[in-house]
């Protein structure tokens, strides 16, 4: 279907089910019940899941396919952020003109941006995207004021010129929508104890991953992702071939740049503000933390990797001591105390000490991320099968004979 | 012409605190081979060395005074340092006051210990892994490192003053004979300028005049054949990380009162290192040196007014533009040796 071979749409179809039906399968917990705060099926963090995976998914682009590892992309997304928040501005609420900008202009910085930076390659190359995102960020914040709001940022006002909006009435603010669907905008529909929340902007920001999704497919199945693996193994020997590796390189920089603008645009379609933090060399570090949590080099990886950090950000640190008390509330005097203290560690406002953890053990021994403790798993059960079948007798026996 | 001596001095500090953590990265960089994105979090421990023995020196038991009273009237609770109990009123007040360069007592040690651990527990195990995951792997521990001291000592800035006898600034018009009055110069902040070179120095003269240096120079250069001779390079490479750890630690405490030590401060000095590494050559332990204090002034001059007039916000992207020319115009740095990590 759609020119896709049939795992990978069978992928494709099972991501847009889970997408689909994201809210139902992130709340599984039924309302007020003690788990309740584990639930993430609140419209907040369901768009951040799909849009941080769209982000994810375009560093992937880059990373995954040729390792060259840049350390700058938040730049792109903070641009795209700004496209999107002048469209609103000056033309339209209507975000389908601010995700168009907000790709465009970020294409346009990463061409910049590539053409340099890609002169150079491994640690350089890291360096170099680092130091063009620091310098963005430093700008943002201090001389562009008047293009970027400086410290406090932009949001669209309610006198802003607007040119295809009608005049608002006095005291309305401005509401980013598609034609009239309220990005904010959420029906709640209750079963039993449980409350589910479609929101608009969600639905919007989903449909448009999907796509991104497709598209990312199709990248790495085409013979232009094949040169980009090739790059990644061996560039020397590809420039030996006869073949100039900086077209391709670039090419896909762009793209992931135009990734990350297009995720930038949909956070400012949904929130409708943006500050210079945005671009900061830690929000670049984050994109990377996702994409090497769920799997670098992987299709759908980076989408997990993105939901898991962004789960663990707003869930995580909503867990408070008094919580935790509750948890231990069992165990015994002098225990629960220890017990509270190092699990407070880790959580609430701490919560980056467990990502740093978790990151270093996927590093050291999980390179592959979650979708290689997947396969790593299915491994482990699919041989276990195949010896209670006695579908392995041979292997099974010189493996005993080993040991 | 006042204006132009008073940037470069400010530049000098700054610069010796790049000049410092550069050279501890090229040290690990050369000897190793591994990029150590968690080498800015050395920096941080190394000042929150100062901010524990300060916390620990002013330790107090708590009497309560009968002869003075608070403001409810009740009796007022005095508060004495132990220190001062044990040592007597002067000389416990005289170890509060100048508990900064006591603490690099405490830190050189302490840094050794927190890199060999370093080096042994997590970094020897990624020497053939690629540089990504070096980068990685090392920037995870940064974040848990630099989030475990926000946990301990709290997100703000901690003061740690410089002695007593340091505050207030030098006159440096007066001394040489110009206007007085329009150079002014902290004292710590030579004092730190003093404390880099010094530090800068002894590490060269170790690698360059004793045994243990050579071997070490020895292995950067062709660490297979002084494997070959029978000499064991590892441990001795090992001890170079906790050398480099020492000496961004030296630089941490001794930053101490130029800037409160906050736990991000890490952080933000290893991105600026790593450009100053870059600038200076990777590998290349005098460009390290020279790029820091380099850019340092660059950055200084670069905040002054008139060039800020002309050039608005030149001050805060003057490192990156920098890199970016040197980068691309001399692909190895400026004193970088030939061949060494050049694509």
């Amino acid at each position: 279907m759609l020119g896709l071979n049939k795992k990978d749409t069978n992928l494709l179809i099972i991501v847009a089910i889970m997408t689909m039906l994201a809210p139902f399968l992130l709340n599984p917990f039924p309302e007020g019940s003690a788990l309740a705060q584990f639930n993430a099926g609140y419209p907040d963090l369901m768009q951040r899941f799909v849009i941080f995976g769209i982000f994810a998914m375009g560093f992937n682009l880059l990373f995954g396919l040729t390792g060259y590892l840049s350390f700058g992309h938040a730049a792109f997304l903070g641009v795209g952020s700004y496209a999107a928040i002048w469209m609103m501005k000056l033309l339209t609420m209507n975000v389908i003109p601010a995700i168009i900008m907000s790709i465009v202009i970020a294409g346009l910085f990463a061409v910049v941006v590539g053409f340099i930076s890609l002169r150079r390659s491994g640690i350089y190359f890291s360096i170099l995207t680092l130091a063009f995102a620091q310098m963005s960020y430093a700008l943002a914040y201090s001389v562009l004021t008047p293009i970027t709001g400086g410290e406090t940022g932009l949001q669209p006002k309610p006198n802003d010129p607007r040119l295809l909006d009608p005049a608002l009435a006095d005291g309305v603010t401005p509401r980013a929508g598609l034609f009239g669907l309220e990005m904010s905008s959420s029906t709640e529909l209750s079963i039993g104890g449980w409350v589910f929340t479609f929101n608009a902007g969600y639905y919007v920001a989903a449909v448009v991953m999907l796509i991104a999704f497709y598209l990312s497919i199709r990248i790495f199945r085409s013979p232009f992702g094949m040169m980009l693996r090739a790059i990644k193994s061996n560039q020397q020997r590809v420039n030996y071939t006869g073949l100039n590796s900086k077209p391709y390189t670039l090419a896909v920089f762009v793209i992931s740049g135009m990734y990350a603008g297009l995720a930038g645009g949909l956070l400012v379609a949904m929130d409708t503000q943006v500050g210079p933090e945005r671009m900061f060399w830690t929000a670049s570090g984050e994109v990377v933390i996702m994409t090497i949590l769920g799997g670098a080099g992987t299709l759908i990886g980076p989408v997990l990797g993105a939901g898991l950090l962004k789960y663990m950000e707003n869930i995580l640190s909503k867990i408070n001591k008094g919580v935790i008390e509750g948890w231990f509330a069992w165990a015994p005097d002098g225990l629960d105390s220890v017990l509270i203290y190092t699990v407070n560690m880790f959580v609430g406002k701490q919560w980056h000490i467990t990502t740093g953890v978790i990151f270093m053990l996927v590093i050291i021994f999980l390179p592959g991320g979650l979708v290689e403790l997947g396969k790593r798993g299915a491994r482990v059960f699919r041989r276990r099968d195949r010896k209670g079948l006695g579908l392995e007798p041979d292997a099974a026996k010189q493996r005993n004979a080993a040991e | 012409m006042e204006a132009i001596i008073l940037q470069f001095l400010n530049g000098l500090d700054k610069g010796s605190a790049y000049a410092l953590i550069a050279l501890g990265l090229t040290l690990i960089f050369g000897t190793l081979g591994v990029v150590n994105f968690a080498h800015g979090a050395l920096f941080m421990i190394g000042a929150f060395c100062a901010v524990t023995l300060q916390k620990i020196l002013s330790l107090s038991k708590v009497t309560i005074d009968p002869t003075k009273t608070d403001f409810l009237g009740n009796p007022a609770k005095v508060k004495t340092p132990y220190v001062q109990e044990w040592f007597g009123p002067d000389v416990g007040a005289f170890i509060i006051d100048w508990s900064v360069p006591l603490a690099l007592i405490l830190a050189v040690p302490v840094m050794i210990a927190v890199g060999v651990a370093m080096e042994r527990g997590l970094i020897k195990h990624f020497y053939k892994r690629p540089h990504a995951d070096q980068i990685l792997v090392t920037f995870g521990l940064a974040i848990v490192l630099q989030e475990l001291i926000k946990y301990f000592f709290g997100a703000n800035p901690i003061q740690t003053p410089m002695p007593e006898a340091f505050k207030g600034s030098f006159d440096f018009g007066a001394a040489v004979g110009i206007d007085p009055n329009v150079i002014i110069y902290p004292y710590w902040r030579l004092i730190y300028f003093a404390f880099a070179m010094v530090v800068i120095g002894a590490v060269f003269a170790f690698l360059q005049f004793t045994t243990f240096g050579m071997v070490v120079r020895a292995g950067m250069a062709d660490r297979e054949t002084v494997g070959i001779l029978g000499i064991d390079i590892d441990k001795r490479f090992t001890m170079m990380f906790g050398l480099a750890a020492a000496v961004a630690g030296l630089a941490g405490v001794m930053y101490g009162p130029i800037n409160a030590p906050n736990y991000h401060m890490g952080m933000d000095f290893l991105v600026l290192s790593f450009v100053v590494v870059v600038v200076g050559g990777m590998g290349s332990l005098p460009g390290a040196v020279l790029a820091g204090f380099l850019l340092g002034v660059l950055e200084s001059f670069a905040s002054m007014e008139a060039v800020l007039n002309t050039l608005p916000g030149l001050n805060q992207i003057i490192i990156y533009l920098v890199a970016i020319i040197v980068l691309l115009t001399r692909p190895r740095g400026l004193l970088g040796r030939k061949g060494v990590m050049e694509d």
